[in-house]
């Protein structure tokens, strides 16, 4: 089977500096990856070269085998396909809940306005946010607001997710609920790349750990023993700060 | 003393100053004159409702033409100040540098008088029709930059979020950045519009034909006629009671907006 997202010896500079220093990297299909590292590691850049948020410098991104550094390759339609959540939610404040998660389903997918509503009531069901339809992004909690970005990315019906600090500008009382979306999309066989500081969700829900540091990947290996067990001394530091 | 009572004797001796202000000028002004210079009834008359039918009504419609043009040319010029492609960037910066660093009135005579000369032909709407383009010139420089500066106050991961969501540039641009840049714009954008409600009076200059006159030239033209200054105070009155309003219906405008933010 085809991994849902290969990275091959990926570079990124900004300016001078190296960001990322050669990076090798797969989620297979249905896996769920989480990515730690301390701040400034790259790891954040490195989700964003998946959907080229960022531009890669050199090196190759596949996702499900297509090749998109290519300059051919259609952005717009690779993007729907990879659904995104970021760290400040990002939801459009001048948009309802409801529109917020509406105008990407009309306007890049083309579904008309009755399908979109369907799919959008669907997946706020699925957050638990149905009555919140007609509420406007200023007057939801961190928590919701989070929730709704979720929905919003997978009213697009996306075949991966990518999770950006999801939980990182929370109020620590509104974490659990938005872990617990995430925790019942990967129950559901999502494909799922997370950078995130949540160790306990990492250990519980990840098929996958990766600790980057410097730009490059560290260690990487099942969650529970890396945690446990870290083989680097960096990474043993780290979690040593952090745990 | 004790505090509230030094705090009540400022406040008593504050307002005895403004009482004494306003009953000086009071005393000093000429009531009479004042009565038959500036609120002759024979006088109002002979201009109602004219006043109105033709020059507010003209101030009315200049603007709004001068508005809504500079409007969309300054959008033009602001997305071209914030294109990757250079050129575009050096064309607008050039015209919005010009354009504010000359007086109204000198665009107005050379779109007025000297392009009719330099090209051999007239712009579309005789004289006024030139004077104004020209405003649609001026007020386009001005609003530009408050558009550019607009767009660029959007959070760059509204954005993010769009372009991730499969939505293509200018999709992005239309749905998400300029909804929210125009809620951002639109006090400094009123401003604009008092401005130029209030050059308008400066069309004259060009030279307009009958039943053309805006609010300042009507007056004034009325000022000779009679040699009584009524149609100057009408004037102002009346440009009070267009701009009046707009600072209330802004107002409307930025709680509506606040509800969404």
């Amino acid at each position: 089977m085809t991994a849902a997202i290969e990275v091959r010896d990926l570079h990124k500079y900004f300016g001078e500096n190296e960001v990322l220093k050669g990076i090798d990297f797969t989620v297979e299909q249905g896996q769920v990856v989480c990515v730690i590292g301390p701040s400034g590691s790259g790891k954040s850049t490195l989700l964003r070269c998946v959907n080229r948020l960022e531009e890669p410098t050199s090196g190759v991104v596949l996702i499900e085998g297509e090749d998109i550094t290519d300059p051919e390759v259609d952005l717009n339609k690779v993007r729907s396909r990879i659904g995104m959540v970021f760290q400040s939610f990002n939801l459009f404040p001048h948009m309802t809940v409801l529109e917020n998660l509406c105008i990407a389903q009309k306007r890049a997918k083309k579904r008309s306005k009755a399908e979109a509503e369907q799919v959008a009531r669907a997946n706020l069901e699925k957050v638990g946010l149905s009555d919140k339809v007609d509420a406007y992004p200023a007057h939801l909690s961190g928590g919701q607001q989070q929730r709704v970005a979720i929905a919003r990315a997978l009213s697009m019906d996306p075949d991966m997710m990518l999770f950006d600090e999801p939980t990182s500008a929370l109020d620590p009382e509104l974490v659990g609920d938005v872990l617990d979306v995430m925790r019942r999309l990967a129950g559901e066989g999502m494909t799922m790349m997370v950078v995130t500081h949540e160790m306990g969700f990492a250990r519980e829900v990840g098929d996958k750990l990766v600790f980057m540091d410097g730009g490059v990947i560290v260690e990487e290996g099942v969650p529970r023993e890396v945690l446990t067990n870290p083989q680097h001394v960096r990474t043993q530091q780290f979690l040593s700060k952090v745990l | 003393m004790k505090r509230s009572t030094k705090r009540r004797l400022r406040h008593g001796a504050l307002y005895a100053l403004l009482l004494g202000a306003v009953a000086a000028i009071a005393l000093l002004a000429d009531w009479k004159a004042i009565q038959t210079n500036f609120l002759d009834k024979d006088v109002l008359a002979s201009i109602w409702p004219e006043i109105v039918t033709e020059g507010a009504r003209n101030t009315v419609v200049y603007t709004a033409i001068a508005f809504v043009g500079g409007l969309v040319l300054a959008l033009a010029l602001a997305l071209m100040k914030l294109s990757p492609v250079a050129p575009y960037r050096w064309i607008a910066t050039a015209y919005i540098e010009f354009f504010r660093g000359l007086p109204v009135l000198i665009v107005i005579i050379a779109f007025a008088f000297a392009v009719p000369i330099a090209f051999g032909s007239t712009l579309p709407g005789g004289s006024r029709g030139a004077a104004v383009i020209a405003l649609i010139a001026v007020s386009a420089a001005y609003m530009a930059e408050t558009l550019r500066a607009g767009i660029q106050a959007v959070p760059k991961g509204q954005i993010e979020a769009a372009r991730s969501l499969g939505m293509s540039e200018t999709r992005t641009l239309v749905s998400v950045v300029l909804p929210q840049a125009v809620r951002i714009v639109i006090p400094p954008l009123t401003n604009e519009f008092v401005l130029l409600l209030k050059d308008t009076s400066l069309i004259q200059v060009a030279g307009v034909g009958l039943g053309e006159s805006e609010l300042t030239n009507f007056a004034s033209d009325n000022l000779n006629i009679t040699s009584n200054g009524t149609p100057l105070l009408a004037a102002a009155i009346l440009y009070l009671i267009i701009t009046l309003p707009l600072t209330r219906v802004v107002a409307y405008l930025e709680r509506r907006t606040q509800k969404a933010r």
